[in-house]
């Protein structure tokens, strides 16, 4: 280790207070006694759907679909879980049967 | 305890159930990769509960075996955690007249728990304050005891666990239903999901989030008259 504990103390610190500026920034700029501008509001209702999927897009983003297998085991993961999904809305269900789904693929097929 | 918080942990429980397999997993691993680093148990328990924010820890660990620059440290967490501002901007009212527990519902926002905290129905005699506080208390646990053990026992653990992560990204597909059901327009998932398939090409895995979420805010924002008025219709 290069840095003294009281470098580590003060980088974690750091990494705290950014993570925690970038929780509360929002609430600050907006308390809940004032009535949050229109605009904000509607950021508020727009932003959620597309998070979800830049997260999806995420969660994905060292799969390769140029090289074998092709993100196939994700595809067919994210299929059984979608299926499941719409056949049950059990979330649990449908969670656990994609996520086996892709484990069996890539501890089996794809091994 | 008593019944209004019994019966929120009670509702709570179930949906935080696949985060406990998928915070267990990632938690147990960062516990291990920073044993492998050589860091004390004492690191990975600390930093899991108060920086709370899965990726940056990972991040974290390396900054602490640079050379020694907060400042640095503190922009790059600004830039990977950047995502949370827009969770808090959609958070603004749900947290609202949740007393003092706001502070630690803000505190413990991670991708996870603000995706359960907003997309979850909560039953309208569950007290929805303490349904938050849960789900983000129990989220929380789940991480840092995965941590704590992965730190402590990293190297004994055997089982084939391959793949076991993907519970998150299945999660996230389940959540993301869940909203495009209740919502009638889905303009804003496209935008969200081409805007960052396109940054993923164009900038690679490690940079892309940032302009990402930049492209979304731009075009969410120029598109706020038709989409308002299709919300509306």
């Amino acid at each position: 280790m290069k840095m003294s504990l009281l470098q580590q103390i003060i980088t974690i610190a750091a990494v705290v207070l950014g993570t925690m500026l970038t929780r509360f920034l929002p609430f600050l700029f907006f308390p809940a006694g004032r009535k949050t501008p229109p605009f904000v509001q509607y950021l508020g209702r727009m932003l959620p759907l597309s998070v979800f999927s830049l997260l999806i897009v995420y969660c994905l983003r060292h799969v390769s679909f140029l090289q074998s297998p092709y993100g196939l085991p994700e595809l067919l993961g994210i299929g059984v879980t979608v299926a499941l999904h719409a056949w049950k809305r059990q979330m649990l269900l449908s969670i656990a049967g994609g996520t086996l789904t892709y484990m069996l693929l890539v501890q089996t097929v794809w091994a | 305890m008593d019944g209004v918080r019994l019966r929120a942990l009670k509702t709570a429980f179930p949906y935080t159930v696949p985060i406990f397999a998928g915070f267990w997993f990632l938690g147990l691993t960062y516990g291990v990769y920073m044993n492998v680093l050589g860091f004390s148990v004492w690191y990975p328990a600390i930093m899991s509960a108060a920086i709370f924010a899965g990726s940056m820890e990972f991040v974290a660990a390396n900054l602490l075996l640079a050379s020694f620059n907060p400042l640095q440290a503190f922009l790059m967490t600004l830039m990977i955690n950047a995502r949370h501002l827009f969770y808090g901007i959609s958070m603004l009212d749900r947290f609202r007249g949740t007393g003092r527990k706001k502070i630690y519902l803000i505190y413990g926002m991670c991708d996870e728990t603000f995706s359960i905290n907003y997309t979850a129905q909560i039953p309208p005699q569950v007290n929805r304050g303490w349904f938050m506080f849960y789900v983000t208390l129990l989220n929380q646990l789940y991480w840092v005891s995965g941590a704590v053990i992965g730190g402590l026992f990293g190297g004994m653990i055997h089982f084939n666990t391959k793949g076991l992560d993907f519970v998150m990204t299945s999660m996230f597909v389940v959540i993301l239903l869940e909203q495009w059901f209740k919502e009638r327009d889905h303009t804003s998932a496209w935008i969200g999901g081409g805007t960052s398939v396109l940054c993923l090409l164009v900038l690679g895995p490690d940079q892309f989030v940032l302009l990402a979420m930049l492209c979304i805010l731009v075009l969410i924002t120029l598109l706020r008259k038709p989409l308002e008025r299709r919300a509306a219709a």
